[in-house]
């Protein structure tokens, strides 16, 4: 970076994080009398080119293995309680919303949570943020379960882990201007003194491409995809260390969802924060999260880098999930593009079925599928899955790999005098060593 | 749901307990002596404070008030008999107690004037329903335009009037400033003894000061609950296949409107069949209403502590009624 | 209102000899507001022929569903001022009186909506709802034959155990159930005419496959024309035979599928394949917004609509984005490809800079 102070004031906009290329925000600062004051962040500089944007187009963010984890989930649970209706009311039953997942957001980085509805991916978000207490498990953070704290101990924590909801129209207060939005959590939290807040708040407005002018506005006046940029602004004024982002793009326009995407890649390297990147659109995970997991009805089914999730996926589910959705490159070829059929819908979460939750759905599932529920067995330098017969595409294999680490045999009846031999199936992480599947031996790189 | 109504029935039954001894405590510890009116009335405003203690005495105000709220409880389910000064008074379940002012069971003097109350609470709803439904689809089907400009302008301007004074002007005008014969001698006949017209005719203008009034209620509340029904997706689904606009309107729309329109109407028709004072003040109809501010007026303490618990439990099965019909309306919605 | 489908049936054969099922002709809708009129569409033109989908994409306000409702006559007469042509199976539909047009609705047209749950009046059982459908457009069948279409329709969408559901409130079915009912519910007459706007937006990417699947084999049986409102550029490839982008009300580009999705010539589309990211895309690519915000129908922009957000203007001489509207001219890949737009030679701006930044495997293969 020079040390110039002209040069800085020009690249400052990229400094901060702003796209401003996008938005034109810069533009806003000299005065002009012909610009309409209620559109003037919608306009752009005319002399924004093609080479300029690109510039503040991403690729996708890159995986750094060494970065140690900010935040360590292990064998996270929740449980909602089904009463039953009549006179007295009892609880008959537990959806098992979330059911012991493991997984590890590094520092700076981004895990990505992908599943279709009802897989309890939004559950761990409000988890993880503390919306909702955990029924078990842990949440390391810095040295502190979150699981365990209490409200009150949990409150100082708050400010490090921020959440970005989906709906960017109820997600705001309508009746509060923008800058009490922002400002709010440094007033909850007494950081700042009073007369600080506001040049807080600009700072951020402008952090997230907004006019900082616009301060005294009401969420109303701004479309979807700048009230997200607000939504973002708020989670951002603490300063946290992880984000939450439930969805943060699914309710915008396609043109502003990638947007809002760079906006969030621009404050993940320049504040260094994590990500637990939660949404359906497995194309844009892709792009921002070098790892991810899927989880299906509770359970982490298969978890890797990018490369193997979307590359090479073990699990019958990722493969059909991946399947399924619609490719643009299509269009080159015409016509439908192959896929693997799921049948039938996702079972109830407060009955799911015995041993592997997904068999139910799976064309290759066995007895021994009903029997013992797969262990998230990692299988590659940074790749578990859960399955009993996890293999590539179109190779999965005719006998299961696990029978030898679980002592059962192929219909997964417990082998009389063999011990399990993997004891470390649940650890957040990746261990050095791994179990090959070709050649069922634990190695290393 | 009939754990749901036996839920909320016992909770009902509760409610009735707790409001019967929060105006059993307002009476006991009011700024006078619970006996005083009585006293008042017995002696001719000459009520010594030994007259009073007597009244006290007999009237049982001079025990822990816990034993006479068990008294009460037990007359309601056993009856009692009452004793004022020197006279006593027999009092059979469920024993409310005696009015300080006529010497007889409150009970019955409830029982008998209820039609009166009823006869004008049915018929100015029926009223105010039949007018004020269709004129609220109306004008939200020709939402935007002068009509509906005009209509609920004018309806907003009939409603913010107080109803005491509506009223009022009503009677005033109906019966003295422009008669309107046949229908200009107000007051509750009954149905049965004194013949239909008779009873028709003496509550006609009751119903109509009524009627006019919750219409244009009605015709407001209708009128918001269509607009939003008719700008229901649902709306658009029904027109693209190809239904006539009749069906679309009453059959999609209003089936939908009707739901929170139920809701205000039955706490609405509670109310009404609590007592509606103005009306049968005004309009000199015997009914729970008047009896209650007569009551209140003359200090007749029973009778208020009588019309109140009254009201209270009106109210609460209306309420229960309007949830079930609600879960009935609208099939998404599981009482439990 | 009688109609007898025979006829109905065979005057659509009728006109698909003529030519394409729905014609529509430099369309205009104009909306009053308080603040004045909005145009939401105008000069729009196109055609849909039986046994083929057309997919419609644009940003929210791009005018792609109100026009479609224009087609199915669903604007408030009273607000709404229509001009151009629609002509379907060769009845003209602009001005057509409103009983004529009903018989049409729901029989030889249909539409289904984004929001199932929304879209289906949540008091009425599933089966009620398409008998109701199938009632009001066959005015000699019983109620048991309507109950027996129903119980079949839902059969062919795939409802399990549909003799049962059809008694199933729209709230006791599942998201992807819904939207098959709603399917059923708009295919019961057998129309040949079908509008899906956003059919799966709000689905998970394996029901919406499904979904997918089971709108092409309806489509391939009742041979209808189908148009399909999206935004999702990767179902407009996997759907559509031709495809229409909209933004600001007008039609910027019209091509084939193939046409539009590869060899774009229109500086929006290019944003909006650049701005979503690929599954099998390189990481080396870019995601590429387009920046700032759809404009306001109230005070379009001057000249070319897209000017404010076009960041290849400056590769056009003078400022004609600004002054002058382009024409809908052919474009080079093809006669049958359109495009709106000032620039003089986009093909080679798409290869030589877009490209590169968006997918650059794409570009090496080419070399």
């Amino acid at each position: 970076m020079t040390q110039d102070p002209n040069a800085r004031a020009e690249i400052e906009p990229t400094e901060v994080g702003a796209n401003a290329a996008e938005t034109g925000e810069r533009q806003l600062r000299q005065p002009d009398a012909d610009h309409d004051v209620t559109n003037d962040h919608e306009l752009l500089p005319e002399d924004l080119d093609f080479a300029t944007l690109v510039e503040h187009g991403h690729t996708a963010s890159e995986l750094d293995p060494d970065a140690p984890a900010v935040l360590t989930v292990d064998n996270l649970k929740m449980y909602f309680p089904v009463r039953s209706s009549g006179l007295v009311r009892r609880t008959i039953g537990h959806v098992q919303a979330v059911d012991g997942i493991s997984f590890e957001v590094p520092k700076g980085g981004s895990l990505g949570l992908v599943g279709e509805s009802g897989c309890g991916k939004s559950t761990t978000g409000r988890l993880i943020t503390r919306l909702y207490k955990p029924t078990g498990g842990s949440m390391m953070f810095e040295g502190n379960d979150l699981a365990k704290l209490s409200n009150k101990e949990m409150k100082p924590l708050r400010r490090d882990v921020q959440m970005i909801f989906q709906d960017p129209y109820t997600s705001l207060n309508p009746r509060h201007t923008v800058g009490t939005i922002v400002g709010a959590p440094l007033e909850v939290h007494k950081i700042v003194p009073k007369d600080k807040v506001l040049p807080r708040v600009q700072e951020l407005l402008e952090i997230v491409g907004l006019n900082p002018e616009h301060y005294n506005r009401y969420p109303n006046e701004f479309s979807g995809g700048q009230r997200q940029r607000i939504g973002i602004a708020r989670a951002l004024t603490l300063n946290p260390k992880v984000l939450v982002a439930d969805e943060p793009v699914s309710a915008l326009d396609v043109s502003i969802q990638a947007q809002v995407v760079n906006l969030l890649q621009d404050i993940q390297s320049e504040f260094d924060v994590a990500f637990l990147f939660i949404a359906h659109d497995l194309a844009i995970v892709r792009h921002f999260c070098p790892e991810i997991a899927v989880m299906y009805l509770g359970k982490i089914v298969e978890i890797g880098d990018r490369e193997t999730i979307y590359g090479k996926p073990h699990h019958p589910y990722t493969q059909a999930l991946l399947s399924a959705v619609p490719d643009v490159k299509q269009a080159a070829v015409g016509g439908r593009r192959e896929r693997i059929r799921l049948e039938g819908d996702v079972p109830s979460p407060i009955n799911p079925p015995s041993g592997c939750r997904f068999r139910t759905r799976c064309q290759f599932a066995q007895e021994i599928c009903a029997k013992v529920e797969p262990p998230l067995l990692q299988i590659g330098k940074r790749h578990k899955v859960a399955c009993h017969f996890a293999g590539e595409l179109g190779a999965h294999p005719a006998t299961p790999v696990t029978t030898q680490l679980l002592g059962v045999d192929d219909q997964g009846s417990p082998v009389p005098g063999a011990t399990p031999t993997n004891t470390q199936l649940t650890i957040p992480g990746y261990e050095k060593t791994w179990y090959d599947l070709t050649t069922k031996q634990t190695t290393g790189a | 749901m009939f754990a749901y109504v036996v839920k909320r029935l016992i909770s009902g039954v509760l409610v009735v307990a707790l409001v019967s001894m929060a105006i059993f405590l307002l009476f006991w510890y009011g700024p006078s002596s619970p006996a005083q009116p009585v006293c008042d009335r017995e002696t001719s405003n000459r009520c010594t404070p030994a007259r009073l203690e007597v009244y006290e005495k007999t009237l049982g105000y001079d025990n822990p008030v816990y034993e006479e709220y068990g008294k009460f409880v037990k007359g309601v389910f056993v009856g009692r008999t009452i004793t004022i000064a020197s006279s006593e008074y027999q009092c059979s379940a469920p024993c409310l107690g005696v009015s300080f002012r006529t010497k007889q069971p409150v009970k019955e003097e409830l029982v008998s004037r209820m039609p009166a109350t009823f006869s004008v609470a049915i018929g100015g709803a029926f009223l105010y329903l039949l007018f004020g439904v269709p004129i609220g689809v109306a004008a939200a089907r020709r939402r935007g335009t002068v009509t509906d400009k005009a209509l609920v302008s004018s309806f907003l301007f009939i409603s913010s009037i107080p109803y005491y004074l509506f009223a009022l002007l009503t009677w005033l005008y109906l019966t003295l400033t422009f008669p309107v014969p046949l229908f200009s001698d107000t007051g509750y006949f009954s149905f049965f003894s004194e013949g239909p017209w008779k009873w028709f005719s003496g509550l006609f203008l009751a119903w109509v000061a009524l009627g006019i009034f919750g219409c244009t209620q009605y015709t407001r509340f209708t009128r918001g609950a269509m607009v939003e029904a008719l700008s229901e997706d649902y709306i658009r689904t029904a027109k693209a296949k190809g239904l006539p606009a009749r069906t679309i309107v009453y059959k999609h729309g209003l089936r939908a409107a009707l739901v929170p329109v139920v809701t205000i109407f039955g706490i609405d028709f509670g109310t009404l069949l609590a007592g509606t004072i103005f009306t049968e003040r005004i309009f000199e109809i015997q009914g729970i209403g008047w009896w209650s501010l007569q009551a209140v007026q003359g200090r007749d303490l029973p009778v208020v502590q009588a019309t109140a618990l009254f009201s209270a439990v009106v109210l609460i099965i209306s309420n229960l009624l309007v949830d079930v019909v609600y879960s009935v309306l609208d099939p998404r919605v599981r009482l439990s | 209102m009688t109609s007898v489908p025979m006829t109905q049936s065979s005057a659509a054969a009728a006109a698909e000899a003529d030519g394409p099922f729905l014609q529509v002709e430099d369309l205009k809708v104009t909306f009053p507001t308080e603040d004045g009129p909005v145009t939401a569409v105008q000069g729009l033109s196109y055609s849909v022929a039986k046994g083929k989908t057309l997919g419609i994409v644009g940003e929210s306000g791009s005018g792609k569903s109100v026009s479609s409702m224009a087609v199915m006559g669903l604007h408030d007469t009273k607000s709404a001022q229509i001009s151009g042509s629609i002509r379907v199976g060769g009845t003209e539909v602009v001005g057509l009186s409103e009983s004529r047009m009903r018989g049409l609705r729901g029989n030889s047209m249909a539409m289904i909506f984004q929001d199932a749950l929304a879209a289906l009046h949540p008091f009425y059982k599933i089966g009620g709802q398409l008998e109701e459908a199938y009632l009001v457009h066959h005015s000699g069948a019983s109620k048991r034959d309507a109950r027996r279409k129903a119980i079949e329709m839902l059969d062919r969408v795939g409802i399990p155990q549909p003799d049962r559901r059809v008694d199933d409130f729209p709230h006791q079915f599942s998201g992807g159930m819904r939207q098959r009912a709603m399917i059923a519910m708009g295919l019961i007459n057998d129309p040949s005419l079908l509008i899906a706007d956003e059919p799966t937006t709000a689905l998970d990417v394996t029901v919406q496959a499904q979904i997918l699947d089971l709108l092409q084999d309806l489509q391939r049986e009742f041979n209808s024309a189908v148009i399909i409102i999206t935004h999702d550029l990767g179902v407009i490839a996997e759907m559509a035979d031709d495809v229409l982008v909209m933004y600001a009300g007008r039609c910027v580009e019209y091509g084939t599928a193939k046409q539009i999705l590869t060899t774009p010539e229109m500086p929006y589309t290019w944003g909006l394949l650049s701005s979503i990211p690929d599954l099998s895309a390189s990481t080396d690519a870019r995601l590429i917004p387009i920046p700032g915000n759809p404009p306001s129908l109230l005070r379009p922009p001057s000249g070319c609509s897209f000017h404010p957000r076009c960041v290849h203007s400056d590769k056009v001489p003078g400022d004609l984005c600004v002054t002058e509207l382009p024409e809908l001219l052919p474009a080079s890949s093809g006669t049958a490809h359109l495009k709106r737009c000032h620039l003089a030679d986009p093909i080679a701006v798409y290869q030589d800079e877009v490209l590169p930044e968006i997918a650059p495997d794409l570009v090496e293969e080419t070399r």
